[in-house]
């Protein structure tokens, strides 16, 4: 089997008496897409937090290309190869489109602390910051604020952001939420470029089975914050734990 | 010249203009206004861009709220004081005061930081609060290092003072007093263009950005505390200098010139009528600001004087009442330019 790049062993997390997330141990490996599907409230984003820093775990541990990563921030946890996009659009609102993408860029090269040179002249940054704009075709805005860009166009900055970032583990937290029929496969295809340079591991939580069909090498399915099911989509989806759990709420939510 | 700017053009033609008028007139200020009372005005304009241009290096660029600003302002300016009393007068005293003043601004700035910009923004603004309040208490009570509520006098180096005649030029007598006038003048020349390059440099487009979105900033890598931090001490640093400037131009430090919250007020006010998170604002902020406060009274006196005749307008034009118009006037420009005056001008709209 391939490399592994990330792994979490017995990741729990509880608010209160809650367990949002109850001991779920997977590990994820280069080349792999894998889903993460579940009805409302399975988990899936609390377990994204977790795997990214953002909510502290209550038990369990985080490993990154064999580091354990538990105890790291969220900005350590993305120096060490792990990016994410996050679901509810998240970026710098009043910066440009181009500044959005070249701010990535910059974290990346460890520019963040030069005071006294001007941004404008770190030219590499901004060639750079510009290739990842062609490749979510956003090259035509550059110079657009955010706050002026459409839900689509914002939909694929975030996932231009990620890209920037070039992480070893890609999270995407429904990438294509929001988005018109005619923009969501040039976000979907850039996935299925990622995934075909088999260097990465991309995690998908996605609701519409479609994408999940046409990307996933795999899937897992949290249900009430447990792992409940474990494998090839066909056999997955199959099965009578998704049938029960996930199916027919999907249903619903359709 | 553009390099100079940073590539932070003014963005706007009528900025542009002004922003020259004022650098001219400040630049030959001795020469086109001269006489005490107008140089002292002008001296207070360049100190007071630098100090509102690092207010808003915080404020504006980092969003973060401090009130603590005026405290690093006199930290500069007492160290100018204390080492010219302590060292004798001379301009090793001056540079060490100006030089332990920004390092214990810096110093004090860093340990605010750490200790409250962890949790929340806004509690570094309590924070600051309750230390700015501690310490200008404590410089009225420790009168025998301070000189308390009375300040401090002592003697600068007399090449920088009236007594050092220079001669005539342009038909203006030529003093030690016009050469500090241009010390002040190129320091804060300095100091402004450094912090415009700060503010456009990698660092303050990080700045910016987490301003923007804290959230995302630390998710794409960068350690949100460590950026706040440094901005706070840069930020802190810059105001000592400008405040070791002021007191060499004074030779007089007190707690109502330097440390008071009213000054703290203005501070804020000149940020947000220049226009937040524009380095060109303080310019303007500071100019207009400073200038209402010292010749809006005349201006008023002059007013009354011309509509004695009419009944009751002199009574609300008369001098004692200019508070209340420059109350007036900064309501009405804050409720017109919400941007502040450079964003409009920037805006067209």
């Amino acid at each position: 089997m391939s490399q592994t790049l990330l792994e979490t062993k017995d990741l729990t997390v509880r608010f209160g008496g809650h367990v949002a997330v109850d001991a779920v141990s997977c590990a994820f490996h280069a080349g792999e897409l894998t889903a993460i599907v579940g009805p409302n409230g399975a988990g899936k984003t609390t377990y994204f937090n977790l795997i990214s820093g953002q909510i502290p775990a209550s038990a369990g541990s985080v490993s990154l290309l064999g580091e354990e990563v538990t105890k790291f921030s969220v900005a350590q946890r993305c120096r060490a190869g792990l990016g994410r996009a996050f679901q509810l659009t998240n970026l710098f609102p009043n910066l440009s489109v181009l500044e959005n993408v070249r701010l990535v860029i910059q974290a990346h090269r460890n520019k963040g602390f030069s005071l006294l040179s001007m941004a404008d002249s770190h030219h590499e940054l901004t060639v750079e910051a510009r290739a990842v704009l062609e490749r979510v075709r956003l090259d035509t805005m550059e110079d657009q604020k955010v706050t002026e860009l459409s839900h689509g166009n914002q939909r694929k900055l975030e996932v231009a952001m990620l890209i920037a970032l070039d992480p070893m583990v890609y999270m995407f937290d429904e990438p294509t939420a929001g988005m018109s029929a005619d923009e969501a496969p040039v976000v979907l295809d850039l996935i299925a470029e990622l995934k075909a340079e088999r260097e990465r591991t991309i995690l998908l939580v996605e609701h519409k089975m479609d994408v999940i069909r046409a990307l996933a090498d795999r899937i897992i399915v949290l249900h009430n914050g447990a792992l409940a099911a474990d494998g090839d989509p066909a056999e997955v989806m199959a099965s009578d734990v998704v049938q029960e759990a996930y199916m027919g709420k999907a249903l619903e939510n359709v | 010249m553009l390099h100079l700017l940073s590539g932070d053009k003014p963005r706007s033609v009528v900025l542009t203009i002004i922003l020259l008028v004022i650098l001219i007139s400040l630049a030959f200020a001795p020469f086109l206004f001269p006489g005490v009372r107008s140089l002292e005005t002008a001296a207070r304009i360049c100190i007071f861009i630098v100090l509102v241009a690092s207010y808003d290096l915080l404020l504006g660029y980092s969003g973060i709220v401090s009130f603590a600003h005026t405290m690093f302002f006199g930290l500069g300016a007492y160290g100018v004081a204390l080492s010219s009393i302590h060292m004798g007068r001379g301009y090793d005293a001056l540079i060490v005061g100006t030089v332990l003043g920004a390092i214990a601004a810096a110093a004090l700035a860093w340990l605010i930081a750490l200790f409250s910009l962890r949790v929340r923004a806004i509690f570094f603004a309590m924070i600051t609060l309750a230390v700015a309040s501690a310490v200008a208490v404590l410089v009225s009570q420790l009168s025998g290092l301070t000189g308390g509520e009375d300040g401090l006098n002592y003697k600068i180096p007399r090449d920088l003072t009236p007594a050092n005649r220079l001669g005539e030029f342009l038909g203006v007598k030529v003093n030690g007093k016009t050469l500090n006038y241009y010390l002040v003048f190129f320091g804060s020349a300095a100091l402004f263009l450094l912090l415009l390059r700060v503010v456009n440099s990698p660092f303050g487009r990080v700045l910016q950005a987490i301003r923007e979105n804290d959230f995302r900033a630390e998710a794409v890598g960068y350690r949100v505390v460590w950026y706040r931090t440094v901005a706070t001490c840069l930020s802190a640093a810059t105001a000592a200098l400008a405040g070791s400037l002021f007191a060499i131009w004074l030779r007089y430090v007190g707690p109502d010139t330097t440390l008071s919250f009213e000054i703290m007020l203005d501070i804020l006010l000149m940020v947000v009528i220049g226009g937040m998170g524009t380095m060109y604002g303080a310019i303007l902020g500071a100019t207009l600001f400073v200038l209402a406060q010292n010749y809006l009274q005349t201006l008023m006196g002059a007013a009354s004087e011309a509509t004695h005749s009419l009944p009751l307008v002199p009574h609300l034009l008369d001098p004692d009442r200019w508070l209340l118009w420059l109350g007036v006037l900064f309501v009405l420009s804050v409720y017109f330019f919400p941007t502040g005056i450079v964003g409009r001008l920037r805006n067209g709209r």
